[in-house]
């Protein structure tokens, strides 16, 4: 297998493999480093990748399995993981700032879910994933991820609730 | 799109049952459509869904082309060679071809014989002028017999 060749099996999924390493270590340096590591080792096995049934979801769990690693190794326990993505976002709106500044709250709420719900949020919400896939990927059956996805959804709803009536009620 | 079947669409999203096909209905009312005041809190929600979906990886992916080479077959190919060098050396030094046909062997045999008879009489011949050297030497004989001669005369 060439680079070229494994660059577009790659291509379409990488920037999946980051928004979930990203989910899960937060911040954005870690979740690149994950990625990283998550493609090379897929171009060391490459030799195998035609083996692999699916290779998008093969990809997602290593990535899931990777970050579990990262977040349980001393490394993670001891290092507190700083995140400053400093970013230029134009806001010449007050709208805009409230906007982006609720928009922050949902990202904070999801950030206090359990790991395990935070990426069903993300495998559904955000990547559309349908139940088998998320299944497969979490090596989870689907009743369980319907379940956190259901558990997870409520929450954040209760605490965008309060955070929308705070001040009004 | 009717406001109660977006109820009944978030209550059906809380429990996890809806369809992919219906979470892209919520989606698009949230994005694009005014949202009831009762449901506002929604938005942020979907907002971030979407700004988190756009979000890349824009790292390069640094893929080793470099094939590290393998010493293994370096060692094979040495040995083949080996192999083949011990195999062609000896057989070269064995084989100098036979007569099958007695008639034919004695006919070269006897050829090769009788020339080397015919060389070994000519380079004999040619030793045979050693007898003129003799000959000569036995006429220098009489050089002594002047000198006897002579050393009579002397004497005397």
């Amino acid at each position: 297998m060439t680079q070229n060749e494994f660059l577009k099996i790659v291509m379409p999924f990488k920037d999946k493999v980051f928004r979930l390493a990203k989910r899960l270590l937060v911040s954005t340096e870690e979740a690149e480093d994950a990625t990283q590591e998550v493609l090379l080792k897929l171009w060391k096995n490459k030799t195998k990748i035609g083996a692999y049934k699916n290779v998008e979801a093969f990809s997602m769990t290593m990535t899931k399995n990777f970050c579990f690693d990262k977040l349980k190794s001393k490394q993670a326990q001891n290092l507190k993981i700083v995140h400053s993505n400093y970013e230029d976002k134009q806001t010449p709106l007050q709208k805009q700032v409230e906007l982006n500044d609720s928009v922050n709250w949902v990202a904070k709420i999801i950030e206090e879910l359990p790991e395990q719900q935070r990426m069903i949020i993300q495998l559904r919400d955000i990547e559309e994933y349908d139940f088998d896939e998320i299944a497969k990927m979490l090596e989870m059956n689907n009743t369980a991820v319907r379940v956190n996805l259901s558990r997870a959804r409520k929450t954040i709803r209760e605490k965008l609730t309060n955070t929308h009536n705070y001040g009004i009620k | 799109m009717v406001l109660n079947n977006i109820e009944n669409l978030l209550e059906k999203y809380e429990n996890g049952e809806t369809t992919l096909k219906e979470e892209q209905q919520l989606k698009h009312y949230f994005l694009n459509e005014t949202v009831a005041p009762h449901l506002e809190m929604y938005k942020p929600m979907f907002d971030y869904f979407l700004v988190n979906q756009q979000e890349q990886y824009t790292k390069e992916i640094p893929l080793k082309t470099k094939r590290s080479f393998n010493y293994k077959w370096i060692s094979v190919a040495a040995i083949a060679v080996l192999m083949l060098g011990v195999y062609f050396g000896k057989s070269y030094n064995n084989d100098l071809g036979t007569y099958e046909d007695p008639q034919l062997a004695f006919n070269d045999f006897s050829r090769s014989m009788e020339m080397i008879s015919k060389k070994f009489n000519k380079g004999a011949s040619t030793v045979g002028y050693l007898n003129e050297v003799n000959k000569g030497t036995s006429t220098l004989k009489y050089l002594n017999e002047i000198e006897n001669t002579t050393g009579i005369i002397f004497k005397n």
